[in-house]
């Protein structure tokens, strides 16, 4: 029992020592020693009263500060015009302002990084009264942000090199500009899928190898990104350096197909090759093609018809068949060339298509450029503008009337057998 | 698009009066004018806008080529005015919109009847016998300041700060958007404001002018009110009793006697 009454009074002095520890827990030192520093200023910032922890903080006698400095004067330069900017017009028209971050200079010239929040008090006429500021020392966690910032920063960084990386990359895989080709329309468009951040794997080639010749060609190398752009940087000059020594597109296929075997790589590629071949107004074209969409031939007043026979897809296996076909293009004639991305463009569920496509190329025969910006106008348009895979279009054609005759090579030798 | 729509410009008080043109200042938007502005639609065609980026104007209109210099905002004021009909207009710009309205008064001086300029500054940054107020590491300080206070101003948090019921002085018509700024288009503005040198464009706006000068201003302080008074062809200084940049907002019984004597009188 002896034992029990000395526990029960150690606890009675216990509490007694607690409630006595509150009652000097007064006003005064609950203001002085809060666990944030505590100003209040006129409304003009001057500071009229500071607490002691805020003098702590900042290393400031309280006679450096009351009546003597305004907020804004212990702030940086930098904080300072935040101040003028943001912090005052907000607290004037919204009555606070919280979690501002700033910079104090203290006493001794050091920065100090703050969380500030503040209340403007008002009379009853609405004139502003007094500004009460807690200031909180943040210098952890703006070390702890800025950390965030470096790494923000080189993430943006890193990302605008990347897609610098694959336009400059995506800009080998195709001509600079379309050649101006005596006696012929030609137009291209392209677009790689998305927001062009990574480079596609279609490619097209458009080229002269001799007098009144010229090779187009189109491709696509399956996947994206480096790797693929690679292969397709290979296919576009296999195929240019082929088409010079062999006469027939059928060869140079083979050719890009023997490379991409012999080159130690999963991707294989498509493409389709058209030689062409000038003869006053008209044109004399050969087409081979490799696992790609045939060309389409579209001729005055008919339906579009796909020209060529499918070949093997290039870099899979061993045995390949391809095939060399000629046509004659007369004037008003046109020839497309197209990347799987324009007819398997996707909208919901559905493709873009072949009907599709036949409809946007009879409704652009005018002219080469109609056709290459009005079937890619089209096909985006089909996907919002949002394509999930690469579009290519290259679109010729025979002008009409004059225009077909100017700068025609003279007896320009065919030599193309198929 | 539309300047009107754009630059989210309002008009209020006389449709027939002759136009006022209030402009902000680098930090927030028209409604740093909401003190001052009403007090002229008496007799004025008052109108006001967001310069593209602040406020409510169209982000997606932020062309940072355009804005990388003043000369792309003022061609909004112009366009505004264009598109308005606005002539005989009295300009009011505060802070580094004093500096836009020199650079349209410059450029169609027919068509601005008189000038007000609140707080202005052609040169923030110190040069040789020039005093702006800072150095260039204070605007690179500034940067920082603003990046450490976008942290905590996500697009998500705006509405919930928003939204607090304890702020009387926060009028309805009062958006999220208060002095809150794409974080990006807030550094470039910074950047645009706080780097310009346009006192060589002073010399040549002839239009009738009044400054307004705080006695106590951190950013443009008194020396500065004075250069470009002196600098401006045409120009009076009138020193308000008021500390800070913003006595549109702290004083704006004050800003607006004294704009009303020089627009009224």
């Amino acid at each position: 029992m002896t034992a029990r009454s000395d526990t029960e009074v150690s606890g009675e002095e216990a509490v007694e020592a607690f409630h006595s520890a509150l009652r000097e827990d007064d006003a005064e030192s609950l203001y002085e020693r809060a666990p944030c520093g505590y100003l209040s200023t006129a409304p003009d910032g001057t500071i009229v009263k500071a607490n002691q922890t805020f003098l702590t903080l900042t290393g400031y006698q309280r006679d450096d500060l009351i009546q003597r400095r305004r907020f804004a004067d212990l702030l940086s330069p930098g904080g300072r015009i935040y101040h003028e900017t943001h912090y005052a017009p907000m607290l004037q028209m919204q009555g606070s302002a919280r979690g501002i971050a700033l910079e104090i200079v203290r006493a001794d010239g050091r920065r100090l990084p703050v969380l500030v929040n503040s209340v403007l008090d008002r009379h009853a006429d609405g004139a502003p009264v007094v500004i009460r500021t807690a200031v909180f020392d943040a210098t952890e966690r703006r070390e702890y942000e800025r950390e965030l910032l470096r790494a923000k920063r080189q993430a943006e960084d890193s990302e605008a090199r990347a897609r610098a990386l694959a336009q400059t990359l995506q800009q080998t895989l195709i001509p600079p500009a379309v050649p101006e080709i005596p006696g012929l329309e030609i137009a291209a468009t392209y677009r790689p899928a998305g927001d062009g951040s990574e480079v596609g794997g279609d490619f097209y080639d458009i080229f002269e190898i001799g007098a009144g010749e010229w090779v187009v060609a189109i491709g696509d190398v399956c996947g994206k990104g480096v790797e693929a752009a690679v292969i397709t940087a290979l296919a576009r000059y296999t195929l240019r350096a082929a088409a010079v020594r062999f006469a027939l597109p059928s060869q140079a296929l083979d050719t890009l197909h023997e490379v991409l075997l012999r080159q130690d790589t999963d991707r294989f590629c498509t493409a389709a090759m058209l030689r062409l071949c000038n003869a006053g107004d008209r044109w004399t074209a050969t087409v081979s093609v490799g696992g790609h969409p045939l060309p389409l031939l579209v001729r005055a007043g008919g339906p579009p018809v796909t020209i060529g026979r499918s070949g093997s897809l290039l870099g899979v296996l061993t045995d390949t068949q391809f095939h060399d076909t000629e046509v004659a293009l007369e004037p008003g004639d046109a020839v497309v060339l197209y990347t799987d991305g324009v007819t398997e463009g996707r909208s919901g569920a559905g493709f873009y298509g072949d009907h599709r496509l036949a409809e946007a190329v009879a409704g652009n025969v005018g002219s080469a450029t109609a056709l290459a910006e009005g079937i890619a106008h089209d096909v985006l348009r089909f996907q919002s503008d949002d394509p999930k895979d690469d579009v290519a279009v290259v679109a010729l054609r025979v002008p009409i009337g004059p225009r077909g005759s100017l700068g025609v090579v003279p007896d320009s030798p065919g030599g193309i057998e198929t | 698009m539309a300047a009107v729509h754009r630059n989210n410009v309002k008009e209020s008080g006389r449709i027939d009066g002759q136009p006022m043109l209030f402009a902000h200042g680098f930090g927030c938007d028209q409604h740093m004018w909401r003190y001052v502005a009403p007090r002229f639609e008496d007799r004025f065609r008052v109108v006001v806008f967001d310069h593209v980026g602040a406020g409510e104007s169209d982000s997606a209109a932020y062309d940072p080529d355009r804005y990388a210099s003043l000369a792309g905002y003022a061609d909004d004021v112009l366009e505004i005015c264009r598109e308005l009909d606005l002539r005989d207009v009295v300009f009011v710009g505060h802070s580094v919109s004093c500096m836009i309205g020199v650079l349209a008064a410059g450029r169609e001086p027919e068509r601005f009847a008189k000038l007000v300029f609140v707080s202005p500054s052609p040169r923030y940054i110190d040069e040789g016998a020039y005093v702006g107020g800072f150095g260039a590491a204070d605007i690179e300080e500034l940067l920082d300041s603003l990046d450490s206070n976008y942290l905590g101003w996500s697009q998500a948090m705006a509405p919930v700060i928003m939204g607090n019921p304890d702020r009387p002085e926060l009028g309805a018509e009062l958006t999220a958007s208060f002095c809150r700024t794409d974080p990006d288009i807030a550094r470039r503005f910074a950047r645009v404001t706080f780097l310009s040198d346009n006192r060589a464009d002073l010399a040549g706006v002839t239009t009738p002018t009044l400054v307004l000068q705080c006695t106590n201003d951190a950013i443009a302080p008194v020396v500065v009110g004075q250069y470009v008074t002196d600098a401006l062809p045409n120009a009076s200084m009138v020193l308000l009793e008021a500390t800070g940049h913003c006595p549109n907002l702290s004083a704006p019984d004050q800003t607006a006697d004294a704009i009303g004597a020089f627009v009224r009188g």
